[in-house]
């Protein structure tokens, strides 16, 4: 019997199901896609969330359950499929050509051609920087796009779905989740106007002050099958953590009553400094402190020079200038594993790029950095030590493993980050510097990796955490560092970290510039 | 019904991780119906002591593709080891200043070979790390280098008679190329033997060899954990020329004689042996233990062919197949362990 979507609705997806081997991603979940609307799709990692828009994209196809456009069913094959039908994704993870410049990337396989056989590129620029200009990031065209920051490169993801002409659905799997607070503002703009158009958007993320602001309707989603939906305006963030988790869960909210100046200094960072190149500065004349046991947070936007500086302290960067002293003794930086030796762990802000070894099992992921302090006859490796050490951090940070030696992607996403803090943890660092720890990972997680902060701050372990997400920073913090275009433009504590101000420091940058270089 | 599919899964995979040994008895039991002698105990030690030859190459090999890179240079580094064995047995080494003429004994003669062919080695470590040459075009250089040096070296002749004095104390050069002690074992092969030995335990057993594995698998992250990425490299290449200095020596020492075409495309083999061996070219998979297989499977069907009659066209064929069916195998692997892995992540949820 045919279906008939409602006028209301674009597409209507009926009754799906996708069974992987040995499990259920989805199990018989019917969805609606509102025309003109932002649907907000929300669930923990695993709920399902893009396994369903993987099937409305063409990319995967349902074991069970049938797609409905108007009255006629539909079935993709591919993501050529679905483009036809005016269905667009942007991925989770980036899915760029690095070695190609901006237009070529945001003109792949939609080149306009003379004649059929030559590229028109003088029309692929002047599209790309009408569109980089409507996204407000005028980057240029000819730009290789390996070169420009994550954030940017989310933005040339956007940008390659915009152009096509006939786009009926955007489907964005957590766009922002690598993107400054202003890059959201502006995509959020560029949602209304899509909206305007009649485009119908499905947005997926992590972010619930995010879904409250730009949503319409909310879908939510827990092991693979339906929860609830509701229209925004008849909800609020409780309710949508209630419905996700099925019971009441929310930020811990660290409180300390450390009296902090009669703490000694771990660390004292004076004056540090990275040229940029082509002039200027990336880290300009920065200088902080940080105490024995205590979380400071560093909020900027992205480019403000946050992951630089602990790139700067974990000595990637020789060319840096400054006074670096760790418990009072200056340091001659030299390389990250004589820094790693002096007790500095770094947890990396892309987890699979930079944090596993992919090829790896989880236990080997886990000691990779200590393992050379496990040694028996000189140079074989004491297996025993290394088990038990793994072992005891993956009960003391709960990281949920059947068994240590599977491969690490058989982690999920949070457990996978927790794998990454035990294996700075191993080292046994005196300072641990945590680069956007809960990117990417479930609530549930967040609260947990955040508990972990917690945990090891209060044993005397001093962290700095970066944050793009403000909620996090002023719940996590003890102080808050803001950095703006490489200056310091704000330094809080206690009642003082309010997520007004931070934002508010976090733009100070662009307008002191050759100004004044102290705040 | 999922859980009999899983189980088939892990057959499956059993069966798969084993599949160069279950090729390489299947070989042996062809070979033993359809050529004669060949499951005799003295044709499978010929065929063990052809192995040993690009065996050794293909350890050294196996270590480098596991950091992800790869050596065209071992078999000319053997050819330039074996010339420099040789001319040092034979003509010995004229310092022109002082007007003398050093000759070493056989065991200095092979310890001086061998710390060259690191040194080679280490130095294709050093133009690849500091100077950011790609693996290939690093060692193709240095491929041409050696074999023009080892040319240089005689100029192009071969030393035909390394048997050397009594009267210069370097006589026992053929050691390496005969049978041990009255045994039917060449001592090449026990050579392959203690360095595939030595090779296993530090890839699994020492931090050094995770390393090793580590960067295969996430350079950026091995470096980011503190290894030190360049060091390790060097390491390795170096003991990749190690290797193939220790091959220059026994084939040189097989023939009692040096020629510069020694091991002129044995790195092709080595590559080869690696690869059958389960050896991931993309980098991070890898075991020696594997490689040594992989090295028996292709000596099994040389010399089985030749007994067989196949002419020495249509073995290049069926080696160049052999080659191409394993990685197509070795794919279909790594498709079913992503499989398994992304199950267990759902059960474990």
């Amino acid at each position: 019997m045919a279906y008939k979507c409602p006028e209301h609705v674009f597409l209507h997806a009926d009754h799906i199901s996708k069974i992987y081997p040995g499990t259920k991603a989805l199990d018989d979940v019917s969805f609606d896609l509102l025309k003109g609307k932002v649907n907000v799709l929300i669930g923990e990692n695993g709920a399902g969330k893009s396994t369903l828009m993987k099937m409305i994209a063409g990319i995967e196809r349902p074991s069970e359950g049938k797609l409905y456009i108007g009255d006629k069913e539909v079935s993709f094959k591919n993501t050529t499929d679905a483009r036809k039908n005016g269905i667009g994704i942007i991925h989770q993870e980036l899915s760029l050509f690095p070695n190609l410049n901006v237009y070529q990337n945001i003109f792949m396989a939609r080149e306009k051609t003379i004649g059929k056989i030559k590229l028109d590129n003088k029309t692929h620029i002047e599209a790309t920087k009408k569109i980089l200009k409507r996204l407000e990031h005028e980057i240029d065209p000819n730009t290789q796009v390996g070169e420009l920051r994550v954030g940017q490169q989310q933005m040339i993801e956007i940008a390659r779905n915009l152009v096509a002409d006939d786009l009926k659905v955007l489907i964005m799997d957590e766009p922002t989740s690598s993107l400054s607070q202003q890059e959201v503002q502006v995509l959020f703009k560029i949602m209304r106007e899509l909206t305007a158009q009649g485009i119908s958007i499905v947005y997926i993320s992590h972010r619930l002050e995010e879904i409250m602001q730009i949503g319409d309707h909310v879908t939510i989603l827990r092991d693979g099958r339906y929860v609830s939906d509701a229209d925004v305006k008849d909800i609020d963030v409780p309710w949508i953590v209630h419905e996700m988790t099925g019971g009441e869960k929310s930020y811990p909210k660290r409180a300390t009553n450390v009296d902090w100046s009669k703490v000694e200094n771990v660390l004292e960072v004076k004056n540090l400094c990275l040229p940029k190149a082509g002039g200027g500065y990336l880290v300009d004349h920065v200088s902080f402190e940080l105490k024995k046991g205590e979380i400071l947070g560093i909020y900027g936007l992205m480019g403000a020079g946050r992951s630089e500086i602990f790139e700067c302290l974990m000595g990637l960067h020789p060319e840096h200038t400054g006074d670096v002293y760790l418990e009072g003794e200056k340091l001659n930086i030299k390389s990250i594993s004589s820094q790693i030796d002096k007790g500095f762990a770094l947890i990396p802000e892309d987890r699979q790029a930079q944090g596993l070894v992919q090829t790896m099992d989880i236990e080997k992921n886990c000691s990779l950095s200590a393992m050379k302090n496990y040694k028996k006859a000189g140079i074989l490796l004491n297996s025993k030590v290394e088990g038990e050490k793994v072992d005891e951090q993956i009960k003391d940070i709960h990281i949920k493993v059947a068994d240590k030696k599977l491969p690490i992607l058989s982690l999920s996403g949070g457990n996978q980050q927790k794998v990454v803090i035990g294996k700075g943890i191993l080292t046994e660092p005196k300072i641990m510097l945590m680069d956007e720890p809960s990117r990417g990972i479930d609530i549930g997680a967040k609260t947990e990796v955040f508990d972990i902060i917690n945990q090891y701050a209060s044993r005397g372990l001093s962290i700095i955490v970066i944050s793009s997400e403000l909620q996090e920073i002023v719940a996590i913090a003890d102080r808050v560092m803001v950095l703006s275009n490489g200056l310091k433009t704000g330094e809080f504590r206690g009642d003082e970290i309010q997520e007004d101000t931070l934002v508010l420091a976090s733009y100070k940058g662009h307008h002191t510039q050759n100004k004044e270089k102290e705040n | 019904m999922a859980e009999k599919k899983s189980s088939n899964n892990a057959l499956m995979m059993t069966l798969l991780k084993g599949r160069t040994f279950i090729v390489l008895i299947v070989l042996l039991i062809f070979f033993s119906i359809t050529a004669n002698n060949f499951l005799t105990v003295g044709a499978l030690l010929t065929v063990a002591k052809h192995v040993a030859l690009y065996g050794i190459l293909a350890i050294g090999m196996t270590y480098v593709i596991i950091t992800g890179g790869i050596d065209l240079s071992v078999g000319s580094v053997a050819g330039l080891a074996g010339m420099i064995a040789g001319g040092l047995i034979q003509e010995g080494l004229t310092l022109k200043f002082a007007g003398v003429t050093l000759y070493f004994s056989v065991p200095l003669v092979v310890i001086i070979t061998m710390i060259l062919g690191a040194v080679v080695g280490a130095l294709n470590g050093v133009v690849i790390t500091k100077l950011n040459v790609a693996p290939f075009i690093a060692t193709l250089g240095s491929m041409y280098i050696c074999r023009g040096l080892a040319n240089i070296r005689s100029n192009g002749a071969t030393f035909s008679d390394l048997a050397g004095y009594e009267g210069l104390g370097n006589t026992g050069f053929e050691f390496f190329g005969r049978n041990f002690m009255g045994t039917m074992i060449p001592v090449g092969v026990i050579i392959l033997a203690i360095v595939a030995v030595i090779a296993g335990i530090i890839l699994k057993k020492t931090p050094f060899g995770w390393h090793v594995q580590a960067i295969g698998g996430n350079e950026k992250a091995s470096k980011l954990s503190g290894i030190k990425v360049d060091r390790v490299k060097i390491w390795v290449y170096a003991f990749s020329g190690l290797c193939s200095a220790i091959v220059g020596i026994i084939a040189t020492s097989q023939l009692v004689s040096a020629t510069p075409k020694t091991g002129e495309s044995w790195e092709m083999n080595a590559i080869a042996a690696s690869v059958l061996g389960g050896t991931s070219m993309a980098g991070g998979v890898g075991s020696i233990g594997g490689t040594i297989v992989g090295a028996f499977v292709i000596g099994v069907i040389n010399d089985g062919m030749t007994m067989c009659g196949v002419t020495e066209f249509w073995q290049k064929i069926i080696r160049g197949l052999v080659i191409i069916v394993a990685v197509v195998i070795d794919q279909f692997q790594r498709n079913l362990q992503a499989k398994m892995a992304l199950q267990a992540r759902n059960e474990n949820k």
